[in-house]
């Protein structure tokens, strides 16, 4: 009895992963590869494609850092100090996880498009890049900050007042005692930030006006493939992105908070 | 307000299968032992490193007109909800998971001693100590199900009073430049937001004041 349903809930959790992740996801890389290797290869070559995937690493590449800074001194903000109002800090760094990112595009619309309070500026950013790095900052936002938080709340500060007392000054402390304590933490948050940054689909795809080669990112190129019944360039362009998303995969299994492992 | 309310309902509905799967899930991931258990572990966070759009593509190959299975969802209703059960599949799963693993053996072995049956020991002891981390991954599966955009808007057809979610709706009132109805529609997912954040940080405090406590 006990085993039966033992075999029975495996069945069902495995069986729902299985239909639901597992066998879309098989099907693509078999789609894309259907014309074989130099087909796929063809299709991820092509200027537009080639356009796209530097526009989606341009982004990463400013968004992830940003986002690591900004999220280390937020957390130790949230956890280490107290000041007004740090309550409305702590949901607000929340809220892009709950929003659609659909909102987060027309806010950016409204804020610096025609008639917005920033549309006065220098230079453009709405449907230009600048737009889409701070739409994908935005949405990445919370990661980092989420995964240190719990983490400098655990070590105390026990550390860090005996380094003070050893004579250590505030920039010491945090290199030799508080990063190294926080470092797995934030290399996993940093992990889920690129993920998010190199997948993010919604809020880019208001901002950027979709001008194929040229803010088009490789989401974006995905659709339009698709949309225009380029299914194999579509396919591949998507399998470049789910590989990019097994090789975060791995990186989170490495960089997981050892709790959860355990 | 036909997409509102489907988003609603559709995303509602996603949040009470997540709740059922989602424990299953974890369940198996931490009492079960089974080979090529690292690898579903693993699989379990493929929805959330995938981008949403590819996610609809991925969905629509297998569930779309040319399925090789023959199960055709698209444009259809059931679809979205088939996609956001894809996106949102990690939450419950994953904030379910380190509650199970610290639970303590010995409360639910203390149960069987005294007599307790399976489902005794299940909905007595075990249930009441899953159901803060249940509910705020259901939350948080609920808010993403709200927003959703990427993973929809290929598989659904965007069928307007049919298939059209609030997230698409937003974008074609944008694209046909009605930037007024796109905001209207905004303020309402914006609040139905703050409001997942808020029951959030509510279920939050609790888990914490319970481990606090312990």
């Amino acid at each position: 009895m006990t085993r039966l349903r033992k075999y029975l809930l495996r069945l069902i959790g495995l069986g729902y992963l299985g239909v639901l992740v597992a066998a879309p996801v098989g099907l693509v890389f078999r789609k894309a590869f259907e014309n074989g290797l130099s087909g796929a290869w063809d299709a991820v070559t092509t200027p537009a494609a080639k356009h796209a995937l530097l526009i989606t690493l341009i982004i990463t590449l400013i968004a992830v850092p940003a986002n690591t800074i900004f999220g280390i001194v937020c957390a130790i903000a949230i956890v280490r100090h107290r000041f007004p109002g740090k309550n409305i800090v702590n949901v607000l760094v929340d809220l892009p996880l709950a929003l659609s990112p659909i909102v987060v595009g027309l806010s950016f619309l409204l804020l610096f498009g025609t008639g917005g309070w920033l549309h006065d500026l220098p230079f453009q950013v709405v449907f230009a890049l600048p737009g889409m790095v701070l739409a994908t900052i935005f949405v990445s936002l919370p990661f980092v900050v989420r995964e240190v938080v719990p983490v400098l709340r655990e070590v105390g500060t026990e550390q860090e007042q005996a380094a003070a007392t050893l004579g250590a000054n505030g920039w010491q402390t945090f290199r030799r005692v508080t990063f190294p304590a926080i470092r797995w933490a934030v290399a996993y948050g940093v992990v889920l930030t690129t993920a998010r940054c190199l997948g993010e689909f919604g809020a880019v795809s208001v901002v950027s006006g979709r001008l194929i080669g040229k803010t088009e990112s490789l989401t974006l190129h995905v659709e339009e493939r698709y949309q225009s019944f380029d299914y194999v360039g579509a396919y591949a362009a998507s399998v470049l992105l789910a590989m990019l998303a097994i090789a975060t995969l791995v990186a989170m299994t490495v960089f997981r908070p050892k709790e959860e492992t355990r | 307000m036909a997409a509102l309310k489907l988003t609603l309902t559709a995303s509602v509905a996603v949040a009470l299968i997540n709740a059922v799967m989602g424990t299953i899930v974890a369940w198996i991931l931490v009492r079960d032992r089974f080979p090529g258990q690292t690898l579903v572990n693993a699989l379990v966070d493929l929805p959330f490193a995938l981008p949403t759009i590819v996610a609809g593509l991925t969905l629509l190959t297998l569930y779309g007109p040319t399925s090789p299975v023959n199960v055709d969802v698209a444009f259809k209703r059931t679809a979205i909800v088939v996609a956001l059960l894809f996106v949102t599949v990690p939450f419950v799963i994953r904030t379910v998971q380190p509650v199970l693993l610290e639970l303590d053996r010995e409360m639910e072995e203390a149960a069987a001693s005294l007599g307790a049956g399976q489902f005794q020991i299940f909905r007595r002891i075990i249930l009441p100590n899953l159901l803060p981390a249940i509910l705020s991954g259901v939350a948080l599966a609920f808010a993403r199900a709200i927003g959703e955009f990427g993973a929809l808007v290929l598989i659904t057809g965007n069928l307007p009073f049919k298939t059209e979610v609030a997230s698409v709706y937003i974008f074609g009132r944008i694209e046909s430049g009605d930037p007024r109805g796109a905001a209207a529609v905004s303020v309402v997912l914006l609040v139905i937001s703050f409001l997942a954040l808020f029951l959030i940080g509510v279920l939050r405090r609790h888990v914490t004041r319970h481990d606090e406590a312990a």
